[in-house]
């Protein structure tokens, strides 16, 4: 917009409280920006298996840190919740559940189907 | 682009503090957006101490009392004072509403008052529509006919033709929803926003419009209709209770269909 009378633009962010549905909203963005950017992770640990054994167990002490393994759980969580939340989005392009009721139960669902989804990885790694 | 930030001239400043009169006891904390353009300073939260034992049961209640007997220069739009014109819709602790549907027992603690969020504020709570009704105007909501009006009566529709537009309808174009959403605020230029979107799409389901086509040619446009990104904040915040967000799905259904045949 042009601006004129040095007018200020209103506060947004700063103060508007976003609802559950635009948290999962913005995280389903975020998410996505950052699986992208894991894969580079991804790359490094293929890269490493058909290395031998010498990049090979450099990536296993690597990936047997700690910090590394949150990162990693969380990479899978955030997996997870990418792709409940594409479901999601899939339902609402046929023009289902849009009950305004409906909306956060709906969030809610979802955050809690990819943790059970992680957890089940979890279980079988 | 986004600027998540806000501008120089428009970060908050500190503002005064209006205090209860001695022995006060019902006592609520209002903090309300001042902007004064001949002032020449940034905008600034003033805080008003109101007795609620004087005071009516309405968010606007507490404006008009704050305007009335404390600050006279404060500014804002009101008419109707029961949610049919629109006027009075401005930002209430972080959600878009109309301030006279809204009761003050709805909120417990301070209550914080905004103009509508990322809008280019006139004075005070008053931000500029002009953009937001030229938006409205590009989509042209009046009926458009291709068929010669009927000689002798007007043009008819069933109880059933009629009842599509419910919901659609009682939008009273108070921006609400449009200013609650994330797309709107960085995109406002080219996308419509979720208030023309839903007014677009109750002309093309009227069973009397004759112009179905060129209105989708119109709308099937990457920014104008498909930033929006069923955040959902507009059907979230809607003082009327309608749901643009299931409008704008419709509308992309609309296209859709339109292409497979």
């Amino acid at each position: 917009m042009v601006k004129k009378n040095n007018r200020p633009i209103s506060p947004h962010l700063q103060i508007y409280r976003l609802p559950l549905t635009g948290i999962v909203s913005i995280s389903h963005r975020m998410t996505g920006v950052m699986l992208s950017a894991g894969l580079v992770l991804f790359v490094y640990i293929i890269y490493a298996v058909f290395g031998g054994l010498t990049t090979y167990t450099a990536m296993q002490s690597f990936t047997s840190f700690w910090l590394v393994k949150v990162v990693y759980w969380g990479f899978v969580y955030a997996l997870f919740f990418h792709l409940c939340h594409g479901v999601r989005h899939l339902i609402w392009d046929v023009g289902k559940s849009f009950d305004r009721d409906t909306l956060n139960r709906y969030a809610m669902i979802e955050l809690g189907a990819s943790l059970v989804l992680t957890l089940t990885v979890l279980l079988f790694i | 682009m986004a600027e998540f930030t806000l501008p120089k001239n428009s970060v908050l400043i500190e503002g005064k503090t209006f205090k209860a009169a001695e022995g006060v006891t019902n006592i609520r904390r209002f903090e309300v957006y001042r902007w004064d353009p001949d002032s020449g300073e940034n905008p600034r939260i003033d805080s008003y101490e109101l007795d609620m034992d004087t005071c009516g049961p309405m968010i606007l209640d507490a404006i008009l009392k704050i305007k009335n007997e404390i600050d006279s220069t404060l500014t804002f739009r009101r008419s109707c004072r029961e949610g049919v014109c629109g006027s009075c819709a401005m930002t209430v602790n972080g959600k878009n509403t109309l301030a006279c549907t809204k009761s003050i027992d709805s909120y417990t603690d301070t209550i914080k008052i905004f103009p509508l969020p990322h809008m280019q504020v006139i004075k005070d709570l008053v931000p500029d529509m002009t953009h937001f009704y030229a938006q409205y105007a590009s989509i042209k909501p009046w009926i458009e006919t291709q068929t010669p009006a009927p000689a002798d009566s007007e043009r008819l529709q069933s109880k059933e033709d009629r009842e599509v537009l419910d919901g659609l309808y009682e939008c009273v174009l108070c921006a609400c929803c449009s200013t609650s959403c994330p797309s709107y605020w960085w995109n406002s230029e080219r996308y419509l926003g979720p208030a023309v979107l839903l007014q677009a799409y109750r002309w093309l389901v009227d069973s009397r419009d004759e112009n179905t086509g060129e209105r989708l040619d119109e709308l099937e446009d990457p920014f104008k209709l498909y930033r929006c990104h069923t955040i959902m904040n507009c059907t979230d915040t809607c003082p009327k209770g309608l749901n643009p967000a299931k409008a704008i799905a419709e509308t992309k259904k609309l296209l859709v269909k339109r292409k497979l045949g």
